[in-house]
């Protein structure tokens, strides 16, 4: 039987030079004249062993990696097609401790098969919870989601079940399916490697949810910054159709559900759900008002259920297992596993999955082995550019929904990013306000103005320029984008801000009383009106 | 999709080309307003860029308002409204980027390139431009440059990645 070898496909994975490698496998075997299959794989997620190629043996899959060019005529000679000893040779996939302690639910096959052969899909699982959703009642399917206890991955956490009900319940004919793909968040890729990775996987939890909520019409907003999941979502899409899994007659069951692909365009506000609706639309990303929900007056003023990639990519192994077998993962309200995405200043960092309520310090300091300068860990932001900063001293926090939201974080999408100790958090904190500035759509006053008066005040305290009327400022300011902004970009960036004025008030000159205005919990103690009347007044 | 262009877009300018060309591609995208994003992507796949001439063509071919068309194109960050250089280098100014030195890196690019961020280099090779994360965050810090990502990019792995474009840039 011809050896199979798997080189990823992932970007990641091609950003360190995978095409080049594969290439130089198909060179070096045709010169050994060894017949080779060369499998693109999806990424296994370890990425400080990425390219990590992958030979498939009777002992399960082996591992070699950090594979560059260089190395490939070495492994050849060690004769790594029958998974023989060489310094790069990792061992077996399933058994390296990185993986093997992982909880890989969502991203079951990502890594394992060829994402986009749909005889890889179904011979590991694939398409089982479709064909269990439809043998079932629309409401019962629904009932499991909802039973589940899955909550929105993308970063606002709603119960997805309830949002399916909505829409279902609304008498509007026709019904959408949403999926958003702008995975805009610095420090998370989750929604990338599944659809590079898996793409399957996502087209049938969208299939899934058209039939609970009888949609016949679904759209992938994908940000124009992924070409490669571009191509391997078209891909499978097409393979999904002309194998009826999509179409006018899904799976012969009389149902109708079409995919198509939209392209983003570099707006990170689109991330923002009526934005990306307004986008879909062929509008500016300019936020809508809401009431009305969405479920219930979306895409073209009907019924839309929109949900992040990994939700609709962890609905098939549900459907597949059982609600039952899903939420036994968790911690209290935060059910089941969580694709962790820990990046940055870290030494091994990559794609974890596991249950919630692991604590910050086992990702950053267990699987990510501190940080790759190998300097201490100064700082993490969790929940990306709009989660908070916290410091090495709270790293004990457990990762799911209640335990960040109480100590003023957000979770958000998942993603991790780490700083060493060289990190100076007033710029941070600057950087959060200048990203507001620059990605705010403008509806909203508090967003559009606060943010660029936030890079200003900031400047002044870091400056010494009038340091108590500044922060007074930059406080009222925080109050006013929380409570005032139309959406979680102006709502959430006083987060970042006010977690490094909180946690690294030495990085703007101030002492720890300077910012006791902020809680523990990042709540904004008084009322800053109060200050500003003052400086008013003067 | 394509951040790569072969320069044909400096022969953009002509009227009844972009005419052809609106044509052409709204007859394989469709006419619906929400065509309009699927519209700018293509029209700025085969030229490089969105001429302004363009704009009364996409807006009559989609029955928008010129001020709609101009409204989108200028609204996502993508959309440029003039030529760009041969080579497009977007460098990634996130957080995780930052983290892993991603504002040296910027410092180093542009001086390397003689351009600042949102500017093309006198001679037509380059055009530098910021972009906020590439989704390459467990390999920053991250860059692309034409259709082609880098990670874990340092200053020297920039200039090496560069002295491989020279050449084609050098016998122009």
């Amino acid at each position: 039987m011809t050896p199979s070898v798997f080189v990823p496909r992932d970007s990641s994975a091609v950003s360190l030079g995978a095409d080049a490698v594969a290439n130089s496998i198909r060179t070096e075997a045709a010169r050994r004249s060894l017949d080779v299959k060369i499998v693109r794989n999806g990424s296994r997620g370890m990425f400080s062993h990425e390219p990590m190629i992958e030979v498939a043996t009777s002992a399960g899959r082996i591992a070699y990696g950090p594979v560059t060019t260089a190395d490939v005529a070495s492994i050849f000679d060690a004769d790594f097609i029958n998974g023989r000893e060489h310094p790069l040779r990792l061992g077996i996939v399933d058994e390296i401790p990185w993986f093997k302690s992982q909880n890989r639910l969502t991203f079951a096959r990502v890594g394992g098969t060829d994402p986009v052969s749909l005889d890889d899909f179904l011979a590991h699982g694939g398409y089982e919870g479709l064909g269990r959703a439809l043998a079932m009642r629309p409401e019962d399917v629904i009932a499991e989601i909802t039973k589940s206890g899955l909550r929105g991955r993308g970063g606002a956490g709603f119960p997805t079940g309830i949002k399916w009900k909505t829409a279902a319940e609304a008498p509007a004919t026709p019904k959408y399916i949403v999926c958003n793909a702008d995975e805009g968040d610095s420090g998370t890729f989750s929604d990338r490697m599944i659809m590079e990775g898996d793409p399957f996987v996502l087209i049938e939890g969208m299939t899934i949810a058209a039939i609970a909520i009888g949609a016949t019409h679904g759209y992938i907003y994908l940000r124009s910054e992924y070409p490669h999941a571009y191509r391997t979502l078209t891909e499978a899409i097409a393979v999904a159709h002309s194998e009826g899994y999509l179409g006018a007659n899904v799976l012969k069951s009389g149902k109708a559900f079409d995919i198509e692909i939209r392209v983003g365009a570099g707006a990170y506000i689109c991330g923002e759900e009526t934005a990306m609706l307004e986008s879909i639309e062929g509008r500016r990303g300019m936020v809508r008002f809401k009431p009305p929900l969405p479920a219930i007056e979306g895409l073209f003023g009907k019924p839309t259920v929109i949900n992040n990639v990994i939700s609709f990519a962890t609905v098939p192994i549900i459907l597949e297992r059982g609600a039952n077998f899903y939420r036994d993962f968790g911690a209290g309200n935060s059910r089941g596993t969580l694709p962790i995405q820990l990046a940055g200043n870290s030494k091994s960092p990559g794609l974890i999955e596991t249950s919630m309520g692991v604590t910050l310090r086992e990702i950053v300091h267990d699987y990510g082995r501190g940080t790759a300068s190998g300097k201490p860990v100064r700082a993490v932001q969790v929940g990306g550019p709009l989660g908070a900063y916290f410091p090495a001293s709270m790293l004990d926090t457990p990762l799911d929904y209640e335990s960040m939201a109480a100590r003023g974080g957000i979770l958000g999408h998942g993603g991790i990013v780490v700083f060493d100790e060289t990190v100076d958090m007033a710029r941070m904190a600057r950087y959060a306000m200048e990203f507001c500035a620059i990605e705010s759509c403008g509806k909203c006053t508090p967003c559009r103005i606060g943010s660029v008066r936030g890079t200003e005040v900031i400047d002044d305290i870091v400056n010494r320029r009038r340091v108590r009327e500044s922060l007074e400022i930059l406080r009222d300011l925080c109050d006013t984008l929380k409570f005032g902004s139309l959406c979680a970009l102006g709502g959430l960036t006083p987060l970042p801000v006010l977690s490094a004025l909180k946690f690294f008030p030495e990085d703007f000159g101030l002492a720890p009383a300077d910012v006791d205005f902020i809680a523990q919990d990042l709540t904004i103690s008084q009322p800053a009106t109060d200050g500003i009347n003052e400086i008013a007044s003067r | 999709m394509s951040a790569q262009h072969s320069g044909n877009g400096h022969q953009g300018s002509n009227r009844a080309a972009i005419e052809v060309a609106i044509d052409e591609i709204v007859a394989s995208v469709g006419n619906k307003p929400d065509a309009l994003m699927p519209v700018l992507h293509a029209v700025q796949d085969r030229l490089g860029y969105i001429p302004a001439d363009a704009v009364p063509e996409i807006a009559r071919a989609l029955n928008l308002s010129r001020a709609e068309v101009h409204g989108v194109i200028s609204f996502y960050h993508d959309f440029r409204s003039s030529p760009p250089g041969r080579n497009v280098v977007r460098v990634c100014r996130a957080e995780s980027c930052q983290a892993m030195g991603a504002v040296e890196l910027a410092a180093h690019i542009q001086k390397r390139l003689g351009i600042e961020f949102g500017q093309n280099s006198a001679d037509g090779a380059y055009t530098l431009e910021a972009v906020y994360c590439l989704g390459n965050c467990a390999c920053s810090p991250a860059i692309v440059v034409g259709n082609d990502i880098h990670g874990r990019v340092t200053p020297e792995r920039f200039d090496e990645i560069i002295s491989a474009i020279s050449p084609r840039e050098e016998s122009r």
